[in-house]
């Protein structure tokens, strides 16, 4: 086939990838080439190169198809794309001051990072199955090494091994999807396949291949019931890599999700539409209630993550743009809280030790105010209070659904985060009610100021980008449709 | 441009302004705590005196909405809107008017955290004035349910020895009736494509969808309000919040369930409200005649006003589904009258707990011959609280009788029955409090009333007198909102009787 491409200007929309990817290797290059105790100056590198694709991606307009069609920049890629890369960026600022104790102090952590980033800028920007396969498996591969890297610990290695296996699975069931899809219809692309499915609509084939396509995809954004894997890897993993974890790959993984469902299979979805709708319910109400139980931080926020997808759900589930301009919004609001919450989790350090145990925080607020104060303003925006950012990401989807008519999906979504809020509550009230326990040890001034950003933009959301970020994500989800 | 255009949100953000401050004082020795409380004691005057800059400015013969802020913001869905009438005005002044006495009411008896507590009511003050000053439907509830957070606090940090499970009973009761509130505001969004409140006063809902829009509006007013029987979380709350949190629960929190009702439930779904009409008559008389027989049997101080709380509370849902001219004029002074007097009982209840730290009513009696300063105060709200002509608790009660016998008499006559009651419980306890013998040991050494403690009391002393005899301000400024409200719920419900309503105006004024 004839190559679509006459010059290196015509990969302007792809810029941003062929500067990750050159920055990878560059970074690698130089943690070998350069003497051993190099890490953290890897790790700043590692955070500038994010920062300029990040710039690189909001400055530069080009956009469009490219590599015959299996490449696509469009104005929800770049959402997505700024999001994944700050969030990735933050993750290493987070991982900065807890490198050594978590056994992170090795250069090919942030080359790692950056790889799996890249990964999920091809997710993002996956305009075929093949593509998107290959970005998926990038962005895990690296995942899985990360979440195992602390070797000597058994919960770390664990942690890896049942990540990899799991997410082997998936992409199993993904692959199979994919060979189904392509079966039937003959495409791979996915603007193609949507044409195809035009013709004959509700094809039962069809209709299985996308099942298991969903049911890979529900994997990696660990909706309920596959996310068995969620609570013990974020428990096992090293705490920063949980914090990137938890945030730029489910970005990616839910941006991929709406392209797929709108883009291929917008003529059937209704087919679709159900499926989804169960696994939000599911995601809602089983993290609600099995969260209540953990004595464990990072395993509350693995289960507050999988309602939190189920949330998200409930805007995709609508099916149309305000749903998708929903998803868009909460995922953002989602990311800055997901990184103000790790980032106070890691200031916890007493005698030496990283606290993970919620009892362990009592009375926090008369020992370190500041982070009990981000600590309880993070709890309080999870559960969706207003005028927290919280509050508008749940008010974005469940309009979306009311619009489409979802009023069992809507009450059953606002009465899970009803329960939701007891388990959030008692970290607050473990902080803010009970006596002190535990001498904490000052936060690191890098946290401090991630935890101010982050606990300033929830706290001001209406005031400050509410306004512009509706725009925003209203401009990315119209390019879908 | 004057002051006049942006009023509202100087009254609204303005003690946020104050929350800055009292952040940034450095230190926490005694100077800075009591730099503090200066701070947040002036935040909260020059609110006040803002506020009744505001009541000056206002134009009581209009029934339209005043000193209206109106900007899109985002997308074309919430914005920012701001604007108060006849019915909304009066309760950002009692807001105003009672946070300086809340704060000066905690100089003394907050020693713990007072940074903290400071920031939390002036927080809690900007999302209550939020709450009567916004126009924005989605902005409503955002006011209206971030006061959950400071109140949680509140209560939890610094509340009793139960303070933990109050808190929790608190969060949730008002959470989960308030969700279905937050889907019903979505759906009128949808139906008339603005949460503009102005706009959607004019939207005619279809019937049926009106009858679901109720209940959910219904589901978390009646709990905030409380009505009988949602209100169980109410006397935890109030026993174990510290008595500035009691104060505010009692006089502000509440009002907004009935602010709710009358600003939104009874104007945009006069279909469905009156088809409830009857289930509220039900539930006001249950209110008002069990609630008060609950009173009678406490022990606790704090608990028994908590009850007499949501039996006079069960006045107000009652006048306001009265739906004319002098139950709804009737449903708002008594709602304004409540805030006066019930925050007074729990700051006279507060001075003896921070004396003798007990509510127990058996631990007093025989104070008078010690306090006499104190018996006399308590002996005005008390007073009040029964609803002896004279006081502004008799107007209130009075005027929602009225109301309620023009449409129903039999409710009517269950309402009174809650008069003799309050009045068997309000002097049964100001009896065993204050008067008898002075027997116990650790009362003779018990002081009257400090010259803090009087500057609280007293101006709420001359409000409740003030009011009991000359009405005429409140009732003034609420005559012409109200009457546009009463005459649009008749219209739309096709029940006009003009006679009944010109007789109505014509006794207002």
């Amino acid at each position: 086939m004839a190559s679509d491409l006459m010059s290196f200007s015509d990969l302007a929309p792809a810029y941003p990838e062929l500067l990750l990817a050159l920055g990878a290797l560059v970074l690698l290059l130089l943690g070998v080439f350069t003497r051993s105790d190099n890490s953290l100056r890897i790790a700043g590198i590692a955070i500038g190169l994010l920062v300029a694709v990040l710039a690189l991606v909001v400055f530069q307009p080009a956009e469009g198809v490219l590599f015959n069609g299996g490449f696509i920049e469009d104005g929800f890629a770049r959402y997505m794309k700024v999001l994944v890369l700050a969030g990735a960026a933050f993750a290493l600022i987070l991982s900065v001051s807890a490198a050594s104790t978590h056994a992170l102090d090795k250069f090919e952590y942030s080359v790692l990072i950056v790889l799996s980033t890249l990964g999920m800028l091809i997710m993002v920007s996956a305009n075929d199955l093949m593509v998107l396969y290959i970005g998926i498996e990038l962005q895990s591969l690296a995942l899985y090494v990360l979440a195992a890297m602390k070797r000597d610990s058994a919960k770390a290695t664990e942690a890896g091994l049942k990540y990899f296996v799991l997410g082997a699975l998936s992409s199993g069931m993904l692959l199979y999807g994919m060979s189904m899809i392509y079966g039937f219809t003959g495409q791979t692309e996915l603007d193609k396949i949507a044409g195809t499915i035009q013709l004959t609509p509700d094809h039962i084939g069809v209709i299985f291949g996308l099942v298991f396509l969903v049911a890979g995809l529900a994997f990696k954004i660990s909706a309920v019931p596959f996310h068995m894997w969620t609570p013990d890897v974020y428990e096992g993993a090293p705490t920063p890599v949980t914090a990137f974890l938890a945030s730029a790959p489910k970005v990616a993984a839910m941006a991929i999700f709406i392209r797929l469902l709108v883009e291929s299979f917008g003529g059937i979805t209704p087919q679709w539409q159900q499926i989804i709708i169960f696994l939000s319910i599911v995601s809602m109400v089983l993290a609600a209630f099995a969260a209540i139980g953990q004595s464990n931080i990072k395993r509350l926020i693995a289960y507050s993550s999988i309602g939190h997808m189920g949330f998200a759900l409930v805007g995709l589930s609508a099916g149309h743009q305000v749903g998708v301009e929903g998803v868009a919004i909460y995922m953002a609001i989602y990311l800055t809280m997901t990184i103000g919450l790790f980032a106070a989790v890691l200031s916890l350090k007493a005698n030496g030790t990283y606290v993970e145990k919620i009892d362990d925080l009592a009375g926090l607020a008369q020992t370190r105010p500041y982070v009990a104060a981000i600590i309880a303003l993070m709890m309080f925006s999870l559960i969706g209070l207003p005028p927290l950012a919280g509050f508008f990401a749940k008010w974005h989807v469940f309009v979306a659904a009311i619009e489409a008519g979802f009023y069992v999906l809507a009450v059953i979504g606002v009465l899970a985060s009803a329960v939701s809020a007891y388990y959030y509550l008692r970290v607050v009230r473990t902080m803010y009610f009970d006596e002190p326990k535990l001498e904490f040890a000052a936060a690191p001034q890098e946290l401090r100021v991630v935890m101010a950003v982050t606990g300033f933009l929830v706290l001001a959301y209406y005031f400050t980008v509410a306004g512009p970020l509706a725009a925003l994500a209203h401009g990315a989800a119209g390019s879908l449709f | 441009m004057t002051i006049s255009a942006h009023i509202l949100t100087y009254v609204t953000f303005l003690p946020l302004v104050g929350a800055l401050f009292v952040l940034i004082v450095p230190g926490n020795d005694t100077v800075a705590l009591n730099n503090m409380r200066r701070i947040a004691l002036v935040t909260t005057l020059v609110t006040f005196a803002l506020s009744l800059a505001m009541w000056a400015m206002f134009d009581s013969s209009s029934s339209e909405f005043q000193f209206v802020e109106n900007y899109e913001w985002i997308q074309n869905s919430i914005g920012y809107r701001m604007g108060v009438d006849g019915i909304s005005m009066l309760f950002i002044v009692l807001t105003a008017m009672l946070m300086p006495i809340v704060i000066l009411s905690t100089w003394g008896s907050v020693q713990n955290r007072v940074r903290e507590y400071m920031v939390a009511f002036l927080v809690l003050e900007t999302l209550m004035n939020g709450v009567f000053a916004t126009l924005d439907l989605a902005m409503f509830y955002v006011f209206f349910e971030g006061g959950l957070i400071p109140m949680f606090l509140i209560i939890g940090i610094w509340g009793g020895k139960r303070r933990i499970q109050a808190s929790y009973k608190f969060f949730f009761y008002t959470f989960t009736g308030s969700v279905l509130m937050l889907l019903a505001i979505m759906a009128m969004y949808w139906q008339a494509g603005t949460l503009d409140i102005r706009q959607l006063l004019k939207t005619d809902f279809p019937p049926d969808m009106q009858f679901w829009l109720w209940i959910a509006f219904f589901a978390s007013f009646a709990v905030k309000l409380p009505m009988w029987p949602f209100h169980r979380w109410l006397p935890e709350a109030h026993v174990e919040a510290p008595t500035a949190g009691s104060v505010v629960l009692a006089a502000i929190l509440l009002k907004m369930g009935g602010y709710g009702f009358l600003r939104l439930s009874l104007p945009m779904f006069p279909d469905a409200s009156a088809y409830f009409t009857n289930f509220v008559f039900v539930l006001s008389v249950g209110a008002i005649v069990l609630t008060s027989l609950v009173a009678l049997v406490q022990e606790d101080m704090k608990k028994l006003i908590a009850y007499s709380s949501v039996a006079h509370m069960g006045y107000v849902t009652m006048g306001i589904f009265a739906a004319n001219q002098l139950g709804v004029q009737g449903a708002i002074f008594q709602m304004i009258s409540h805030g006066i007097v019930s925050a007074a009982l729990f700051l006279c209840v507060g001075v003896i707990y921070d004396r003798m730290h007990t509510r127990e009513i058996a631990a007093y009696g025989g104070l008078v011959e010690r306090m006499p300063r104190y018996a006399a105060a308590f002996m005005v709200f008390t007073m009040a609280n029964v609803g002896l002509p004279g006081t502004s608790g008799f107007v209130g009660e009075f005027l929602t009788l009225i109301g309620i016998f023009q449409v129903n008499t039999w409710v009517a006559a269950g309402a009174a029955l809650g008069v003799i009651l309050s009045a068997g419980y309000a002097l049964w306890l100001y009896r065993r409090v204050i008067f008898g013998v002075l027997e116990k040991e650790t009362l003779r050494s018990i002081l009257d009333l400090n010259a803090r403690e009087v500057w609280i009391l007293v101006p709420l002393i001359l409000l409740t007198i003030l009011f009991g005899f000359y009405p005429a301000p409140l009732l003034d400024a609420t005559a012409a909102s109200v009457s546009a409200l009463v005459d649009q719920y008749h219209a739309a419900t096709g029940m006009v009787d003009m006679g009944m309503v010109a007789d109505a105006v014509q006794a207002a004024h």
